[in-house]
């Protein structure tokens, strides 16, 4: 049997039922709503889990599912390597928000990195501290300020409401998810115009098959037929 | 692979070296406050070493080096001049090369001493080259201290200079920028408006956040100052290129190195230094005629160094990392020791890699 984890909640949880559904494979919840179990139709050998989505990437490294739907972004922020420990089977076309850095729109002398790495510089020598940046993308934002040579900040957590952080003073700048850059201009920020991070959409994610049974690795060759991958 | 226990044995037989030398044994803390370790290095050190958290003392870290306790255990003594030795654990998370270890034992020599640098240099480095024997190693030099000369030299605005030694350690963004100041790049339309803006805070937006109205108003500024400064000469670039690109023994870059000196005169200090230290390490028997000398040495490690740089690598291990590196750090004693400074200068061994090159 192959487990598929599926998001539970959040902004990714519909829209891969449907995307299993037009390719002849049916996932549907069993019983009531908050069950966190599923059943599967139109495919043998498959079971449905339902979980967080930011906890599918663990899983998959762990080999408690052999198959999970979640944003490329978490899967990149959650394991080192990433693609030693899981690969990319689809990019399913949905859930698409960009991890990005934006800064206040009052700041009209910051539009590039280039800024922010001058910004930072001045700021740390004004103020005794390096320029905070708050996100919960730890790992992929400190890896791209790093490839892209920025120094003189330092990043502050923030599990939620990231974009209220500058207006809290809690931070001078964020890196965040975003689709529609609403909440962000709503919230007199800005995205630099080279602040891209990482473009993210759901996709659906193959575990390491090393271990797997032969039935196992039949279900997924059977499953890539059906799915036309 | 060598065991802990013959591990630690010789790295026993490196401290008695190391104190036969003169130094003094002295030993760290392994949990160390995070915040001193963050405003050193910056976020980077996050993604190499292990930061934990105390309820009572707040965010630790597990050492990562013994630059840092060391240096402020010997500013607290005040005692001068001194010659420490060490050993004990290091952590480095190894996330993208996972096949290294993240905790290994160092060995390392320090001397704080401001009368003759190019002698502590040398005596730096021919200990270590004695501890390390006859292992397979291959020693590469270089100096920060003439980059960071040669820089300062150039003929353009502090405020260029600053920017561009503040990335001395980021070679991607140094190398960005200096072809920027060389007139390399035209300006954005974007930000041309800006500069030529005489009110460019109005319809800004909301003012929020600690970043105030005042140092947005001294970046336009220095934007307009920057503006109106005139390019740094091609030649002179072109000589940050020349030193940059050396690599040759010690005794053949001297050449080159003069003629730097004569276009730029303010290096020649950092140029003598380099031949003091050349002499130095002759007299104590290092063939200078075989050590190899790169402009670009150490321009990735912690950013620390400010002066002499070297490493030893092992000769037909590239798998490995080098075996033995160091430096002057007298910038770091500034930093840490508030107001006071004391010339130093270091090197750490690893036990665990002279081990494993020596008994097979």
């Amino acid at each position: 049997m192959l487990k598929l984890g599926v998001p539970s909640k959040g902004r990714l949880m519909e829209k891969p039922f449907d995307w299993f559904k037009d390719r002849g494979v049916v996932l549907r919840k069993s019983g009531a709503d908050r069950e966190y179990a599923g059943a599967v139709e139109g495919i043998d050998g498959l079971e449905l889990v339902l979980l967080s989505a930011s906890e599918i990437p663990k899983e998959l490294a762990a080999g408690n599912i052999h198959l999970g739907v979640t944003g490329s972004d978490l899967v990149r922020e959650k394991l080192a390597q990433w693609d030693t420990v899981v690969s990319e089977l689809a990019l399913m076309g949905f859930g698409q928000a960009d991890l990005i850095i934006a800064v206040p729109q009052f700041w009209v002398d910051v539009d590039t990195l280039d800024d922010l790495d001058a910004a930072a510089a001045a700021f740390r020598k004004t103020h005794g501290f390096r320029l905070r940046i708050a996100t919960k993308y730890h790992r992929l934002t400190r890896d791209f300020l790093r490839e892209k040579g920025v120094a003189d900040y330092a990043l502050v957590d923030s599990q939620g409401a990231t974009e209220g952080a500058v207006k809290n003073e809690t931070a001078e700048a964020i890196a965040d998810i975003t689709s529609t850059g609403e909440t962000l201009r709503a919230n007199g920020l800005k995205i630099l115009d080279d602040g891209l991070i990482h473009p993210s959409q759901a996709t659906l994610f193959c575990g390491a098959t090393d271990g797997w049974s032969v039935e196992q690795k039949a279900s997924l060759q059977n499953l890539r037929i059906q799915l036309g991958l | 692979m060598p065991s802990r226990a013959d591990i630690s044995d010789q790295a026993h037989r490196l401290r008695q070296y190391f104190e036969a030398q003169g130094a003094r044994n002295v030993e760290a803390e392994t949990l160390l406050p995070a915040a001193t370790l963050l405003d050193l290095y910056g976020e980077d050190i996050r993604s190499r070493a292990y930061v934990t958290h105390d309820p009572l003392m707040g965010e630790m870290m597990l050492r990562p080096d013994f630059t840092v306790p060391v240096v402020q255990m010997h500013m607290e003594s005040h005692a001068d001049p001194a010659r420490y030795t060490y050993v004990g654990q290091v952590f480095r998370k190894q996330e993208d090369r996972s096949q290294r270890a993240s905790e290994y034992l160092q060995v390392g020599y320090e001397i704080f001493d401001g009368s003759n640098p190019a002698q502590a240099d040398a005596e730096v480095f021919a200990a270590i080259s004695g501890a390390l024997g006859d292992a397979p190693v291959q020693p590469s030099t270089g100096d920060i201290g003439l980059l960071i000369a040669a820089v300062k030299a150039l003929n353009t605005t502090d405020a260029r200079k600053a920017a561009l030694l503040r990335h001395l350690w980021r070679p991607g963004r140094f190398r960005a920028m200096l072809d920027r100041f060389g007139g390399g790049g035209a300006l954005s339309e974007k930000r041309q408006a800006l500069i030529a803006e005489d009110n460019p805070l109005v319809d800004a937006g909301l003012e929020i956040g600690l970043r105030s109205r005042a140092e947005i108003m001294a970046r336009i500024a220095a934007l307009r100052e920057d503006q109106d400064t005139p390019p740094i000469a091609a030649e002179e670039i072109a000589l940050i290129d020349a030193l940059l690109s050396l690599s040759d023994v010690a005794t053949h870059v001297l050449a080159p190195l003069q003629e730097i000196a004569l276009a730029l005169p303010a290096v020649r200090p950092a140029l003598d230094r380099l031949q003091a230290r050349c002499d130095a390490l002759a007299a104590r028997g290092v063939d200078i005629d075989a050590l190899m000398f790169e402009g670009n040495y150490g321009r990735t490690s912690l950013e620390y160094y400010d002066g002499f740089v070297f490493g030893f690598s092992i000769i037909d291990r590239p798998d490995l990392p080098p075996i033995a590196t160091g430096g002057r750090y007298d910038a770091l004693t500034r930093v840490l020791g508030q107001g006071r400074e004391v010339p130093a200068v270091g090197a750490v061994v690893r036990p665990d890699l002279l081990l494993e090159v020596t008994s097979c």
